[in-house]
């Protein structure tokens, strides 16, 4: 992960060894959040594997705590689709 | 399409259907915060947590089969390409030829043996280090192939038929044996790793021929190379929306139930009078035949249900695919994991 931006508001993260699977569901999540003017990634180039994403804020946020917040959204995405998912698929278990 | 800021908050559709044949013109999410004046769009767990449910459709021993609902695409397709390229599974990676007098290059037999699926729990084992050319026990299975095709004795004199004439001449994936490394034994008594399925056809012999390899599986993920996917396909649809804008009678509802894929059109009996009824949307193809057909044409709406997926997975076998599903869920949450350490450890200038 490096940062780059002129000040705290516009931020470009660089993460590497991501791709669309990671960046396309963070910026989901990142544009749900009423706080956010712009989101967006970009692949840099198909041989490499990294993305830039940007975030810029509203105001005075910094762009920091938008990702953080995104992430652990996603987080919680995942958590509840993944529990969602084994209480469907083995209620057998359960019942322990 | 404007969003209605109208008197009914929040009613179905437009934002919640996906229109065609305008096809482009609403493929993306718009519901972002700002976007619609009067709509609330910012991200909430309960909200998503009451709307989001998970139904099982069909689950048999290698496909599964089952529904997401209220989750958006960004997020199925995530799980998508995880399930095709970042799920780990053990696969011939290095092959070591002692003897190989087949007319199959080694090269070639080497390619084969990495795309047979081994039957071996990927959960069980490491990643190897990069540059670690010996392998240790903890992360490499270690297989052996040793066979030699020879004339059948008890053959009759004029007999054309080559499983007659030779033994062994077929090479098949069950003549893979495992060879326990190191401490194997004891961590897997009863694992006997193998490949999945026993009559792959590796390669063909014929007598005084032999092939003697040993071969090295490793864990990797499919980005790297496909044979480590686990999955024969995973792929996701929407759910069709089919909608009848008139009510449709007699003939043009025969004609419509023509029209689309058996069992999504049914035309009942009511007074008399032949009526046409959307069964059920899920069977259709979306082959859009309907549209060929003048009179039909604007008496129906075809759409698609924008945040139901119905996803079918299909395993090769190496892990059952509700297990995959598990496993492509939690890698989805690592990798969120891995960047908030980063952020939590590296200060940011």
């Amino acid at each position: 992960v490096q940062a780059d931006g002129t000040d705290g508001n516009c931020v470009t993260f660089v993460l590497h060894d991501e791709d669309h699977t990671l960046g396309n569901s963070l910026r989901y999540m990142v544009m749900k959040n009423p706080d956010v003017e712009f989101c967006g990634y970009c692949i840099t180039h198909p041989s490499e594997s990294k993305i830039n994403f940007r975030i810029q804020t509203r105001g005075s946020l910094p762009a920091i705590e938008p990702f953080r917040k995104g992430l652990n959204d996603l987080m919680g995405v995942c958590q509840h689709v993944l529990n969602t998912f084994e209480v469907r698929l083995f209620p057998e278990e359960l019942k322990d | 399409l404007p969003r209605p800021a109208s008197l009914t908050p929040r009613l179905p559709p437009p934002r919640s259907r996906a229109p065609r044949p305008s096809a482009s013109s609403q493929v993306h999410t718009t519901d972002f915060p700002g976007n619609y004046p009067g709509y609330d769009d910012a991200w909430d767990q309960l909200r998503f947590e009451e709307g989001f449910r998970v139904d099982v459709v069909r689950e048999e021993e290698d496909t599964l089969e089952f529904d997401m609902v209220g989750i958006d695409a960004a997020i199925a397709n995530a799980f998508r390409r995880i399930l095709l390229a970042e799920v780990p599974t053990m696969a011939v990676e290095k092959v070591f030829v002692y003897n190989n007098t087949s007319i199959v290059q080694d090269e070639i037999l080497a390619h084969r043996l990495g795309l047979i699926p081994i039957r071996a729990d990927p959960r069980l084992f490491e990643y190897r280090n990069q540059g670690d050319e010996e392998g240790t026990e903890i992360d490499t299975l270690q297989f052996q192939l040793k066979i030699k095709c020879s004339r059948n004795p008890q053959a009759a004199k004029e007999s054309s038929d080559p499983n007659e004439l030779y033994i062994n001449h077929k090479v098949y994936s069950k003549h893979m044996t495992w060879v326990p490394l190191g401490n194997q034994p004891d961590l897997f008594p009863d694992a006997g790793f193998r490949p999945v399925h026993d009559d792959i056809l590796i390669a063909q012999l014929r007598p005084g021929q032999e092939i003697d390899v040993l071969m090295h599986c490793v864990k990797g993920i499919g980005k790297d190379h496909a044979k480590f996917s686990p999955v024969a396909t995973a792929s996701y649809r929407l759910l069709p929306d089919i909608t009848l804008l008139q009510p449709i009678e007699d003939e043009a509802a025969e004609l419509l139930q023509k029209c689309f894929s058996p069992g999504v059109i049914e035309v009942q009996n009511i007074k008399g009078k032949k009526v046409a009824r959307v069964a059920n949307a899920r069977l259709d193809t979306f082959s859009r035949e309907v549209f060929r057909h003048e009179s039909l044409k604007n008496l129906v709406r075809l759409a698609r249900v924008r945040n139901h997926y119905i996803f079918s997975v299909e395993s090769t076998g190496i892990l059952p695919p509700d297990v995959l599903v598990s496993e492509a869920i939690k890698i989805l949450m690592g990798k969120c994991q891995r960047f908030l350490n980063e952020l939590d450890s590296v200060p940011m200038e």
